[in-house]
């Protein structure tokens, strides 16, 4: 095991990754990829799961390394149910946001981890944060992470528009996916979506093989 | 936040007590090579098949360059239903699946309940992660419970992935290749077993730190059959001569007997109330 971690910053297996969000006319779509590596050489998992669901109607896409992404989202998990309990309703988007951005800031020098928080809820409907590896949290109709997302960002200037219809943005989310995932080493497996609307929850797995192609592929 | 299962919550933060033993215990070497821990450098592997999981392991402990035990078991006992192959440094697989098989029979004592997979999963996943990889536990757990048939891994730094085939520890490459080409969903037992067997033994025949024999721990609804050896390596060496000894191999010279002196120094009664 030892040998294979390199000069890797991230220790033990990181996500390597790429994540989306996107809001659409009623809800959004999260998505990610789902290949997990260690020191950015060896493939340790091909079906890592990267969108955890941290309450009935808002999901959280990891990226940074594994061990410590589990840890937050779990401990995530437990606050904002807890969270829950009490106020006798379900927390806003927001709030989850925020319970991962206190932990990623107050442990900002022990955690290498950042996360797309995105969903539904009555107040503010669909919405989508972001936290990044310091604990800085905005709010964005659209936001890409990971390392692949570099590779995406024109695509997802150009082609996203706000209110889209449901069938589009999860052809936008699939579409930019695709790139990220052909362009990034560290980005691969299949395409993890979730569709987050009032009505509930919709899982949406591409195989690797079924993703669109382009020009050179 | 103290678990049901838990015996008693741990201390916050890193317990570094043995950092000074070490230091101490290098004096000794006078700055001289000093053994390296003993390590598992192992080929582990887990297929879930129709009925429950397989586990396997082989059963080489190395110290540095030289085999320290030829009959390791890597295969520890966790729950009635759940085992977890060790991979990484030979002490800390064994104190964890220990410390995790004490909380769970407490739990199930408490409880009344076998504990379910997730559960061992979780707890160590929490405190692999609280001691941020300095455990080296690289461990496969396969159980069977009242959801159905699991095999999960928990890296050192507590990463946790649910699998249906995998392979750990050094020789891991070899014998994924064998699982990836083999596996099928639902197999029957004797197909998984033989899968299993296979992927161990690409891991013995191409790493270093591999070999030996290979011990099949196969967990179903209907109980565990740990195999040890499953399949005995075809290099084992005959040795011509025996190193035990008859007793009266060594002669009595004399016996001399010295009945040591106690005295009471205190003596204090507690009357008990019985029902």
């Amino acid at each position: 095991m030892e040998k294979r971690c390199t000069d890797s910053q991230v220790k033990g297996v990181s996500t390597g990754t790429t994540i989306l969000a996107a809001t659409f006319d009623g809800g959004v779509v999260i998505g990610s990829d789902s290949r997990a590596s260690i020191g950015g050489e060896y493939v340790s998992s091909k079906t890592i799961n990267k969108v955890i669901q941290v309450h009935d109607r808002i999901f959280s896409c990891i990226a940074g390394s594994l061990a410590d992404a589990q840890a937050v989202t779990k401990a995530a998990k437990f606050h904002l149910s807890f969270h829950s309990v009490q106020m006798e309703t379900p927390p806003l988007v927001i709030a989850a946001a925020s319970v991962l951005k206190e932990l990623c800031y107050k442990n900002k020098d022990e955690l290498q981890a950042g996360f797309i928080t995105a969903g539904w809820d009555r107040k503010n409907g669909p919405q989508v944060y972001v936290v990044s590896l310091g604990g800085m949290l905005i709010s964005q109709p659209v936001t890409i992470g990971g390392s692949g997302s570099t590779y995406i960002y024109g695509y997802v200037d150009a082609k996203y528009k706000p209110n889209m219809s449901k069938e589009e943005c999860l052809q936008f989310a699939t579409n930019a996916l695709a790139l990220a995932m052909g362009r990034d080493n560290v980005s691969g497996g299949v395409a993890h979506l979730v569709v987050v609307t009032e009505s509930g929850v919709e899982h949406v797995v591409v195989p690797g093989d079924k993703l669109p192609k382009f020009h050179d592929e | 936040m103290a678990l049901s299962n838990v015996f008693e919550t741990p201390a916050p933060g890193f317990n570094f007590d043995n950092t000074s033993r070490n230091a101490a215990l290098e004096g000794l070497f006078d700055g001289g090579q000093t053994p390296k821990p003993m390590k598992t450098g192992t080929t582990i592997a887990g297929v879930v098949f129709k009925d429950g999981v397989v586990l396997g392991a082989d059963t080489r402990a190395t110290s540095s360059e030289v085999v320290a035990d030829k009959m390791c078991a890597k295969i520890h006992y966790i729950a009635p239903n759940i085992y977890c192959c060790g991979a990484g440094t030979a002490a800390d697989t064994e104190k964890t699946t220990d410390i995790l098989s004490s909380n769970l029979t407490i739990f199930s004592l408490n409880s009344g309940r076998n504990p379910r997979v997730v559960m061992a999963v979780s707890i160590l996943q929490d405190m692999l992660y609280r001691y941020r990889g300095q455990i080296g536990a690289n461990l496969i757990l396969g159980g069977v419970d009242c959801t159905g048939n699991h095999l999960y891994t928990v890296g050192p730094y507590g990463s946790v992935n649910k699998v249906p085939y995998l392979s750990m520890g050094s020789g891991d490459l070899a014998a994924l290749g064998i699982l990836e080409d083999g596996f099928k969903h639902d197999m029957e037992l004797e197909e998984a077993k033989e899968l299993v067997r296979l992927a161990i033994h690409a891991g013995i025949m191409s790493d270093l730190g591999s070999g030996n024999n290979i011990d099949i721990c196969v967990i179903t609804r209907q109980g565990v059959d740990y195999i040890r050896p499953y399949q005995v390596s075809e290099y084992k060496d005959n040795r011509k001569t025996k190193y035990k000894y008859r007793p009266g191999t060594t002669p009595v010279l004399t016996e001399k007997v010295v009945r040591l002196k106690l005295e009471v120094v205190q003596e204090s009664m507690q009357r008990m109330d019985t029902a």
